[in-house]
């Protein structure tokens, strides 16, 4: 008798996230596939071909003839679309490595710190993640308009006498995205960091090694683990970023995101946007795959 | 006490810190302004927290946002919880890898995929888009990190105390009520919030599953964010702010405080 209560009860438990996920992300991820081959018409659903039920195999056949991989053609063929995508990767690259910069000393800081104070260091770098990423980048126009805080500053001290143009560059979506994502970065440095035993750098250190070489040699490459997470991290979803380019960067800056949405929204075209989509995924799905099966290691050891 | 708390140390820490909350903090500071300029100081006033009052399209669109955060986080814990359980539990059912790869995959994919995903399956299947597709676009995306949170929990949890429940006759569904739920409570609360302030904050999903008659927060604070940086926009993201920070500060407590009754009670049982 338990055990059939036992088999429903878990039966239910297995069935009713399987299902929502299935209907929800898995059959979405196929429409966008299979409207990605759709020939071009504005916003004018249905796409041909049309699967139906009642047309059988060899209808299904016939209409897998239609398919046309006219939009990826015309994505290859079309600069705009291959710059944005190379752009998107060089941007989130960038990005990434100055979030390092920035986020290994404030980890290292953490981690180093007195015990008492390490869970409220931690608090106050989730704190930021939790409020909102749209107010977060909002806040950087402010700063970096050209009669905003930062050129004011600056222009104060006496540093410069024309504002410095920053907003609407690539260089503001940079501050953007190190600025957004750098919790991403700094949690998984810091929890290696934190685990790692300081004796073997007093060890280092007493056989003659200076600070810096003590670094490079012991902490750096055992802090390596939190490295390639924090970077996947931020490197995945920089590359699709939309709001950062789109409030910080202006017209000049170029990524993928931004393209699509504007694909969709202002060229109302589906099935050139889904196209976009689905190369995008194809772009991600290696550093995703890379990223899992480090995360699958890192669990293994402990 | 670990480590050394060297000058390069604290430098690090005060200027990652600086970073970090400076913009916020100049953000709230200049929504305090009295001018419509935003970057030059005028004097303290509240006027445009005042005039938030009467700006009928934020109130609507904030009240919208609400709904939709409270029942998609809602949904989300449960659908989540459930499956976190599935995961830890079930070792082998058919479709296990495809189950663990669709509830890890949306947490890295990019938000305009899953948007345009979403978006182009209520055409398909001829929903109307609005406060129901929006909902439903939050529920399948925060699902999964509630599932994440919830899973971290059930994996250090120690089985044998389920087990023992069962042993003294306790059904499953009421060894999950009685014995599992109640260890595993702070993950499903803070799964809860994270899903509360994911829904909230998010503008890209959303200006895709939505229509017509059901304009978000974020959507609303975007459009008007296009049209410039006025006071008005800082006040609403000032109060956003300080909804966020008050909620995590008091859940962080609240989960201390369990936290060190459930270890007082632990020693009081074995001691």
């Amino acid at each position: 008798m338990r055990k059939r209560v036992s088999n429903l009860g878990g039966r239910v438990v297995v069935a009713v996230p399987y299902l929502w996920l299935l209907v929800f992300f898995l059959v979405p991820f196929f429409i966008v596939l299979k409207i990605s081959f759709s020939q071009t018409t504005i916003a004018i659903p249905p796409y041909l071909p049309v699967f139906r039920w009642q047309d059988g195999i060899s209808g299904f056949v016939q209409n897998l003839g239609a398919l046309s991989f006219d939009n990826y053609l015309w994505l290859a063929g079309d600069p705009l679309y291959v710059n944005a995508y190379l752009s998107s990767l060089w941007i989130a690259a960038v990005s990434t490595l100055l979030t390092l910069l920035v986020g290994y000393p404030l980890a290292y800081g953490m981690a180093r710190a007195p015990l008492s104070i390490r869970p409220i260091l931690l608090m106050m770098v989730i704190l930021p993640f939790w409020t909102s990423f749209l107010i977060r980048v909002y806040a950087w126009i402010g700063i970096l308009k050209p009669e905003g805080l930062l050129n004011q500053f600056l222009m104060f001290l006496g540093l410069i006498d024309q504002p410095l143009v920053i907003i609407n560059t690539t260089t503001a979506v940079y501050i953007g995205i190190v600025y957004s994502y750098l919790p991403f970065m700094v949690l998984p440095l810091y929890a290696t960091l934190e685990k790692m035993d300081y004796s073997l750098i007093e060890a280092a250190e007493d056989l003659g090694c200076t600070p810096l070489s003590a670094f490079w040699k012991i902490t750096f490459p055992l802090s390596l683990p939190g490295v390639v997470a924090g970077c996947m991290l931020v490197f995945i979803p920089a590359v699709g970023e939309f709001v950062i380019p789109d409030l910080l960067g202006g017209s000049q800056t170029l990524m993928i995101g931004k393209t699509l949405w504007n694909e969709f929204f202002a060229n109302r075209d589906w099935p050139v946007s889904s196209a976009v989509a689905i190369v995008l995924l194809l772009i991600l799905v290696l550093p995703i795959v890379y990223f899992q099966r480090a995360q699958a290691r890192a669990r293994e050891r402990l | 006490m670990a480590g050394t708390w060297g000058r390069f140390n604290i430098t690090a820490l005060v200027l990652g810190f600086a970073f970090l909350y400076l913009p916020i903090v100049l953000l709230v500071i200049f929504s305090f302004n009295e001018s419509r300029l935003v970057t030059v100081w005028a004097g303290f006033s509240t006027r445009w927290y005042v005039s938030l009052l009467s700006n009928r399209g934020l109130i609507d669109a904030a009240w919208v946002t609400a709904r939709v955060a409270f029942i998609s986080a809602t949904v989300a814990t449960v659908l989540g919880t459930m499956a976190a359980v599935a995961l830890t539990r079930y070792s082998r059912f058919r479709g296990r890898l495809l189950f663990s790869g669709m509830v890890f995959a949306p947490l890295v994919m990019p938000e305009v995929i899953t948007g345009l995903s979403l978006l182009l399956l209520f055409v398909a299947i001829g929903l109307d888009r609005g406060f129901m597709t929006v909902t439903l676009a939050h529920i399948t995306f925060s699902m999964c990190f509630v599932a994440v949170v919830v899973q971290s929990r059930l994996v250090s949890f120690d089985r044998s105390l389920e087990e023992a429940a069962m042993d003294l006759g306790a059904t499953p569904v009421r060894a999950f009520f009685q014995v599992i739920l109640p260890i595993i409570l702070p993950a499903v609360i803070s799964g809860w919030m994270l899903a509360f302030t994911l829904s909230l904050d998010d503008l890209v999903i959303a200006s895709f599953a939505s229509g017509p008659g059901a304009t978000t927060l974020p959507m609303k604070i975007y459009s008007q964010v296009r049209l410039g940086v006025t006071p008005e926009i800082n006040a609403i993201c000032t109060i956003l702010i300080a909804i966020v920070t008050v909620g995590v500060i008091v859940a962080s407590i609240v989960n201390k405080r369990r936290e060190v009754r459930r270890r007082e009670e632990l020693l009081a049982l074995s001691g």
